[in-house]
């Protein structure tokens, strides 16, 4: 044991130290950072990567947590040959810091890597009758859902029932308002998805708001849940990245490369994740709710992100000091 | 007065341990047990549990000999010397046990991150300290330094240097009247002051995840390697890895109590004085 | 109290020192260069970084400072954590009490084992503290009892860490006590409540004011047994180290210095104040 930790100790000082010369055949040790729920894909990812002529001789470091976390740790100087987030302004804190090409969106499928929608997650046989948004906020719902300030989950779970609202002809305020009534429902909000999803499986809540992806692995696992794909949702979209300081870069653009490929699309795939090739796309069967809108419809990410989740000043940051407010004191 | 409160005290008080201590431990080991030892050992099996175990190990093998040191020397300075500023001295090594370990670790991304004061030097030097080992190193080491000063600091104003200037008058070399004289009376307090820095070290969470980056593979200890069982759906790891730590602290405590005879442990409590919590294993001063 | 004589690891300051060159410079570099190391080793990991932590929450002026710890989340979660920590270690120096006057005056099988119990949850790394009580007092809690995600967990988590504290600072004391007083005031006819009050917790009190402060200063800045158990929902059940943590993942790194700033304040202040009521009480001999 101590000889093989050894070697990977080696491996990685080595790597550090030499960066990777590129070659025919990428090689070396990648460091992957990326948010909390692809954990399990990025396993089954790696070991088909490491099955292909070019990804034979590369290995991998991992890192995984809440999307804003994890940008904010590269930022800070957290190693990553390979970044991959939950959303979009989260890898432009990496290019405001001078770590990804302004570019980084410049690729056929807009820097993305997978698609997935926001879906609900309800105990099995949907005791609480869940189907829509507004059963949300019936009297005696709560809600799971993880902390907007930290999580990309939270944030892409919030933009969908705001947008949702939009999409049923409600007005700005009164989707606003509905923002509001969600958080008074919301009964936990752990710092990521996956914690989220811990946090539910526990006993806690009776609804998740999740990523699709990570509730169908939930299901894969053998938890007792159900799934409920609401009418009108959100579609997720996550990018990923090589930065330009990249230590390994040959071998990460490898490895990015097999990830948007028809074979890396279909391990996505199968791991409850939407494709972002739509030929792939279309090998899989996932619901289709009512109306699924983008986050540019709301505005982009850019816009939004600043108008909703800027710390103590943005909208869902004066809604939670209102309910903290009056929490404490009623 | 003891007999008829007697019984409903000794209810009390091991009706409390055993819910708030004793039941609880217990339980780690049943749920990481549960599926059978198996599981519990496949677990903390993986590349990523026996890295990080080794990991934490070699946070151990490096911090704890550093503090070591730093313990005995900063405490041979605050008793042997008198110099302006020595309360003060005495107070920053006794900070880190009062803040947050969270606290600290801000406090040296602050200093040794990326865009902390040493940030671009360190940079410019190719030496990486946050989210790498000597970052870890540091946390730990921060957050266990007190522990050898609180120990060893009591012993050495306690047995004065009387013998240490009767051996340099007879001509003694400092290092040859620091192993033969000092070191042997403070032996048994910087024994303790070290068991109780290996079990910080080995356990310490909040300072490390906060410059850690949890690599898995790489920058995640054990800790860190519980934490994410937790939140990835790996529970019999995190109780399997929950209990490596736990068995080791019980060997910490069969350390720290062997002496545990009525007059030692009468001895010990006579000066449970400083404001560190290893204060009531200040040790038995030398008898000889 | 004379103080120790001025001496240099072992070399007599009042012995015949007749040539001050003779000592030469290797003598001073090695008379120096010990202390020179321990403080620059000190300076790396305490003093530089606490420079760096006021500086950060000040950067901004005094204003940004305020702000920062002024704003509701941060209010809600000091006040949380300091009425948490409060009433820890109120209760935990009543339970201290009893625990410590059950190993002292009683005698049982199992006396030894109970006794090292006690600095479990000191030799216990905090997450797997915090592990163990989700364990028996979460959601799949043997006994139906869920505490997760509540303040109670979070007393619950905080009174086991700051158990230790509470037991061993009562416990040499109450071993101390004159028995004989105690005897004698029941011989002169004084009820048990009537010693316990006059006699027993007069003699104890220095002592458990202390336990109950170093306890509420560990509390305080307490971080891993809490996160796991307090489902850290903001304003409800988010202490301060998990605000401060928090702050730091999102990029706030200012304000949860400035945070930071205000828990090292009341730790620093707490200590001062045990250190006074050492001194004051002649409880223990190191300063």
């Amino acid at each position: 044991m101590t000889v093989g930790a050894l070697g990977l100790l080696a491996a990685a000082v080595s790597t550090a130290v030499f960066p990777a010369v590129a070659g025919a055949t990428p090689s070396g040790s990648v460091s992957l950072v990326a948010y909390s729920t692809p954990k399990p894909a990025y396993a089954a990812l790696i070991k088909a990567f490491n099955a292909t002529s070019a990804g034979k001789n590369v290995t991998f470091s991992q890192s995984f947590g809440a999307s804003g976390s994890q940008a904010t740790a590269v930022a800070n100087g957290l190693p990553a040959d390979v970044v991959n987030f939950s959303l979009a302004p989260d890898m432009n804190k990496l290019v405001k810091a001078g770590i990804v090409s302004a570019k980084w969106s410049a690729t056929p499928t807009k820097g993305m890597v997978t698609n997935s929608i926001v879906s609900f997650v309800v105990r099995p046989g949907n005791p609480k009758h869940i189907t829509n948004w507004a059963s949300l906020v019936k009297s005696g719902v709560s809600v799971i859902t993880p902390n907007p300030f930290s999580s990309g989950s939270a944030k892409w779970n919030l933009m969908a029932a705001y947008g949702a609202q939009l999409a049923l002809g409600k007005t700005r305020a009164q989707a606003t308002a509905y923002l509001t009534q969600l958080l008074k429902h919301t009964a936990a909000q752990p710092s990521s998805a996956s914690n989220a999803l811990q946090t539910f499986l526990s006993g806690e809540g009776d609804v998740l708001l999740d990523y699709e992806d990570d509730a169908l692995y939930a299901k894969s696992k053998g938890q007792a849940v159900s799934i409920v794909t609401p009418p009108q949702t959100i579609l997720i979209q996550n990018p990923v990245a090589v930065p330009t300081k990249a230590s390994n870069p040959a071998a990460a653009r490898a490895f990015v490369a097999y990830l948007l490929s028809p074979a890396g699309q279909r391990v996505w795939g199968k791991q409850g994740y939407r494709p972002v090739l739509p030929k792939v796309a279309s090998q899989f069967k996932f619901p289709t709710p009512k109306k699924l809108f983008t986050i540019d419809s709301l505005g982009g990410w850019t816009k939004v992100n600043t108008i909703f989740f800027t710390p103590s000043t943005g909208v869902v940051a004066k809604i939670e000091q209102g309910l903290g407010v009056s929490t404490s004191s009623s | 007065m003891s007999s008829p409160w007697k019984w409903p005290l000794r209810i009390l008080a091991l009706g409390y341990l055993a819910g708030l201590v004793a039941l609880p431990v217990g339980s780690i080991f049943f749920r990481a047990f549960q599926h059978g030892f198996g599981a519990a050992w496949d677990a903390v099996t993986t590349p990523d549990a026996l890295h990080a175990l080794w990991l934490t190990f070699v946070v151990v093998l490096i911090a704890v000999p550093l503090n070591t040191v730093f313990g005995v020397g900063m405490s041979l300075i605050l008793a042997r010397h008198r110099f302006p500023g020595a309360w003060l001295l005495d107070a920053f090594v006794d900070l880190p046990l009062a803040v947050s370990p969270v606290v600290v670790g801000i406090a040296l991304v602050l200093v040794y991150g990326r865009s902390g004061w040493f940030g671009d030097w360190l940079a410019g030097h190719g030496i990486a300290v946050i989210f790498s080992l000597p970052g870890i190193v540091m946390a730990s080491a921060t957050v266990s330094l007190p522990y050898v000063v609180r120990e060893v600091l009591p012993v050495l104003q306690e047995i004065g240097t009387d013998q240490e200037q009767a051996a340099t008058t007879l001509g003694a070399k400092p290092f040859a009247i620091f192993r033969r004289i000092t070191l042997p009376s403070i032996r048994r307090s910087l024994a303790y002051g070290v068991t109780l820095t290996t079990a910080r070290v080995l356990g310490e969470f909040g300072a490390v995840v906060v410059v850690s980056g949890a690599i898995a593979g790489r920058t995640q200890t054990l800790t860190l390697f519980i934490q994410d069982g937790i939140e990835n759906l790996n529970v019999v790891g995190a109780y399997a890895g929950a209990v490596i730590l736990a068995l080791i602290a019980l060997g910490v405590l069969a350390i720290l109590g062997r002496d545990t005879t009525s007059e030692g442990r009468k001895r010990r409590w006579r000066s449970p004085s400083d404001p560190s919590p290893s204060s009531s294993e200040t040790p038995l001063l030398s008898t000889t | 109290m004379s103080p120790p004589p001025a001496v240099d690891l072992g070399v007599r300051p009042d012995g015949p020192i007749p040539n001050p060159f003779a000592h030469g410079l290797r003598r001073s570099v090695g008379r120096w260069a010990g202390p020179g190391l321990a403080v620059t080793y000190l300076s790396l990991l305490v003093v530089l970084p606490l420079a760096a932590l006021v500086s950060k929450a000040f950067t901004s002026g005094f204003g940004a400072f305020w702000q920062a710890v002024s704003q509701p989340e941060a209010v809600a979660a000091l006040k949380l954590t300091l009425i948490a920590s409060l009433i820890v270690a109120t209760f935990n120096a009543l339970a201290g009490l009893v625990i410590a006057w059950v190993l002292v005056r009683d005698d049982f099988r199992g006396k030894q084992a109970v006794n090292a119990m006690i600095d479990l949850p000191f030799a216990l790394p905090t997450v797997v503290a915090g592990l163990t009580l989700l364990s028996l007092y979460g959601p799949d809690s043997i006994f139906h009892l869920n505490v997760a995600d509540t303040k109670i967990g979070i007393v619950v988590a905080l009174a086991f860490v700051t158990l230790p504290f509470s037991v061993r600072s009562v416990q040499p004391v109450l071993a101390e006590l004159d028995r004989e007083v105690e005897e004698a005031a029941s011989s002169l006819g004084a009820t048990s409540s009537v010693v316990l009050r006059r006699v027993i917790l007069p003699g104890i009190a220095p002592a458990m004011l202390a336990g109950a402060g170093l306890a509420f200063a560990r509390a305080v800045g307490e971080f891993g047994s809490v996160v796991l158990i307090s489902g850290n929902l903001p304003f409800k059940t988010e202490v301060a180290s998990s605000w401060i943590y928090s702050l730091s993942q999102s990029d706030q790194l200012s304000a949860a210095a400035a945070v930071s700033v205000v828990l090292v304040v009341v730790a620093l202040l707490v200590l001062v104040a045990i250190g006074l009521l050492r001194r004051r009480f002649d409880i223990g001999e190191s300063v």
